[in-house]
């Protein structure tokens, strides 16, 4: 393996176009431990970290802009994205331990495509983009048509997620993120689920519920947010939503939990995560 | 085999390397600047024995290629004690036993100082979450919380 520091982006994209087998990393999190596992080595090590747009967070304009390398760490320490975005600050906050937090990225976590990623379903519960850099220049895509199944994303072999757009979220409006492990801390998710809703004071007049760990890949529900909205998040609403949740899950069988727990915990978590959020949508005690 | 010479600074010491590309910086720590106080447990990032400061920063040298340090200010276990006078944590786990067999003590100790370098007075939770990801087989972790307790009282005391 040979390693590579770019410090553009278009440097960093010639040397994809030149070797099919070269991979650029940002944390290197997942691919350490791919490698050692018994993965094949890429050719090039392409380390992202030294390209200045791939590190950052600023808002402009009513649009986040957050470099793909950002270390997670970085955005749940920023107060005001925190402020915008609290469930996917918190769904952030959950890879690893402070050692990983310094390294992971909302650019690794979407691109290794696990489909227990943490950050991933709080990315699609906020409409967020990926700005998609390769030899053809640059494209913009929402995050949901980047990961196509466990381990396998849309990308070309020259293209890379220079960074993401999340549009500041309107008022009222407000994001949660929950997520089952076997522990209390340091694992990978059993179940996760996000969930953004906007409220016009009792009543939900937009919501997005995304699963995460129950299918090949992080699945929205759309059933879920159709029974939100319009609803004042009574009993028999949040049940319709649980239902909705469960019946949207294809997970596999492993040692963290069976189908029938998955499916079970899914409809549990989108249910709690709904009344997080509106209750932080309208400025209450979880926000 | 591609090699990168790397330069950067190791507790306080500007030094520089060669190291090939695939080289992990626990390696090049371990290997080539005889720096053996971080340790490789897991090898993926799970138990912290290799925990080094980045940039201020705490990291897993496990996870990170030896060439990513260039132009990085490191710091391991070596580079936290003040010449022969040891870091309060030092100290305070060599008095309350906070260690057994020892191969963990490194990353606990690295990690703990990031944690009161930035909270100086940090609650038993705080202290638990800022230590999560180092794990200790012997010990237990008690006796790893208390010592950082009275680390931190100790250094708020400026004793």
């Amino acid at each position: 393996m040979k390693y590579a520091a770019p410090t553009t982006v278009d440097e960093a994209v010639g040397v994809l176009a030149g070797d099919a087998d070269a991979r650029v990393f940002a944390g290197a999190t997942d691919l350490i431990p791919q490698i050692r596992s018994g993965r094949p080595e890429p050719s090039v090590l392409v380390d992202l970290k030294r390209i200045d747009r791939l590190v950052g967070a600023t808002e402009s304009g009513g649009t986040w802009t957050v470099g793909a390398a950002t270390p997670t760490s970085t955005l749940t320490a920023d107060a005001a994205f925190t402020a915008a975005f609290p469930g996917l600050s918190e769904a952030s906050g959950l890879i690893g331990s402070d050692q990983i937090q310094n390294r992971s990225s909302w650019g690794g976590n979407l691109c290794n495509a696990s489909p227990a990623a943490d950050s991933v379903p709080a990315l699609l519960a906020n409409d967020a983009r990926a700005v998609i850099a390769g030899s053809g220049g640059e494209r913009t895509v929402p995050v949901d048509e980047v990961v196509t199944g466990p381990g396998q994303t849309s990308l070309a072999a020259d293209e890379f997620v220079v960074e993401f757009e999340v549009d500041t979220p309107p008022a009222n409006t407000a994001d949660a993120y929950l997520r089952l492990i076997p522990r209390t801390e340091m694992d990978i998710a059993v179940v996760g689920a996000a969930v953004r809703v906007t409220m016009d004071g009792d009543t939900c007049t937009a919501a997005s519920v995304v699963l995460g760990a129950v299918a090949p890949t992080v699945v929205r529900v759309p059933d879920a947010e159709a029974a939100l909205v319009g609803s004042t998040l009574d009993d028999a609403t949040l049940d319709a939503v649980a239902a909705a949740a469960s019946a949207a899950c294809n997970p596999i069988d492993d040692k963290r939990g069976t189908i029938e727990y998955r499916t079970q915990v899914a409809g549990v978590l989108a249910k709690r995560a709904a009344k997080i959020a509106a209750e932080r949508a309208n400025g209450g005690a979880n926000s | 085999m591609s090699r990168t010479h790397v330069n950067c600074t190791v507790n306080g010491d500007a030094v520089d390397f060669l190291a090939s590309d695939s080289t992990s910086l626990l390696d090049a720590l371990r290997d080539e600047l005889d720096l053996t106080g971080a340790k490789e447990g897991c090898g993926t990032g799970d138990c912290g024995a290799c925990s080094i400061i980045v940039d201020g920063k705490l990291n897993c040298s496990c996870l990170m290629f030896a060439a990513e340090a260039e132009g990085t200010e490191i710091v391991t276990v070596e580079g936290i004690a003040d010449g022969d006078q040891l870091h309060p944590l030092q100290q305070t786990f060599l008095e309350g036993a906070a260690l057994q067999c020892g191969v963990c003590t490194p990353g606990f100790l690295v990690a703990a100082k990031v944690l009161l370098d930035e909270n100086p007075s940090p609650t038993e939770t705080e202290i638990r979450y800022a230590l999560a990801g180092n794990l200790c087989r012997c010990t237990g972790y008690d006796k790893i919380i208390r010592s950082v307790q009275e680390a931190a009282v100790q250094i708020g005391a400026g004793t």
